[in-house]
């Protein structure tokens, strides 16, 4: 299970964030910031080469001591990273794949909200909700 | 199948609000006031394509757009596929459409084509609105000379 997630709007700015712990926020934050300039960079990689990485997927961006973070870019330029705990191994890879695929879902469906206005930070509490099921699992 | 005429009684419905709204407005010119129906397609296809481009791989570059805009965007909204892509590789794209969903359902004669751009306004907004989601600004104007069958002109601005 994820011990955090971020959505970061096109112009990197940050939509929404949740952690199971609230009281690591702020150093999450930090974390997850840090990681766009590698998200930056695979992308332009992808771009200049010619390696078939078209997959939304970017993979481990980097791993620290403690966490791991993955990052998941949208063909609108929206970026969602999630922080895994780095002791957690029963999270193989197509694992966090498919949780970001869920969380695509999820930012889909309030993006078709009429109530919510691109752009704007996310404030919902179903999308909350979902949100949290996706980290812990339990959807 | 039904579901494909809820999405048409909509759209036509839409377009009678609009115009009867404009109505009371003082007129200038002989043109219609379309830039409301347009701007309900621009945040239509904004929040749209986020759910179209969802199992889509990343686009390569501006060409590769608008091709899964001509193939996959178009039959997931009109049920068919552009039948003519052109472009002269400086921006400007032309799509043909011969029989455009919205106009199938007009006589084809000459009789309603001053009303056809109400029907056009709407996926000029679309078009519009999916694009500048995806990176892509641009302008889109479309052209009817024959009736089921139209034009749309992409032009891409360039900064």
């Amino acid at each position: 299970m994820a011990v955090c997630v971020a959505i970061i709007g096109k112009d990197n700015s940050p939509k929404y964030f949740c952690c199971l712990n609230p009281d690591e926020e702020l150093g999450f934050q930090y974390k997850v910031l840090s990681s766009l300039d590698v998200v930056e960079e695979k992308l332009n990689t992808t771009n200049k080469g010619t390696n078939d990485l078209r997959e939304l997927y970017l993979g481990m961006l980097y791993s620290l001591e403690t966490h791991k973070i993955y990052g998941y870019v949208t063909n609108t330029k929206i970026k969602f990273i999630i922080v895994v705990d780095s002791t957690n191994m029963a999270l193989r890879d197509n694992e966090i794949r498919s949780m970001f695929r869920k969380l695509h879902s999820e930012y889909a469906d309030i993006v078709c909200n009429p109530f919510y206005i691109p752009g704007d930070a996310i404030c919902s509490k179903s999308f909350d909700v979902n949100v949290k099921n996706i980290m812990t699992g339990t959807v | 199948m039904s579901d494909d005429a809820v999405f048409e009684f909509l759209h036509s419905e839409l377009i009678n609000y609009i115009i009867s709204q404009n109505e009371g407005k003082s007129k200038e010119g002989k043109d219609e006031d379309l830039s409301n129906i347009e701007y309900i397609g621009f945040s239509t296809g904004y929040r749209i394509i986020e759910r179209l481009t969802k199992e889509m791989p990343r686009f390569k570059d501006e060409l590769d757009t608008m091709k899964f805009i001509c193939t996959d965007f178009w039959s997931a909204l009109y049920k068919k596929q552009i039948d003519n892509l052109r472009t002269n590789h400086q921006g400007v794209y032309v799509l043909q459409d011969n029989s455009f969903r919205f106009l199938t359902k007009l006589s084809s004669g000459k009789q309603y084509l001053e009303v056809a751009p109400r029907f056009v306004a709407f996926t000029c907004g679309i078009i519009r609105g999916s694009l500048a989601n995806l990176g892509i600004g641009c302008l889109v104007t479309a052209e009817v000379q024959n009736m089921p069958s139209c034009k749309f002109h992409i032009q891409v601005q360039r900064t």
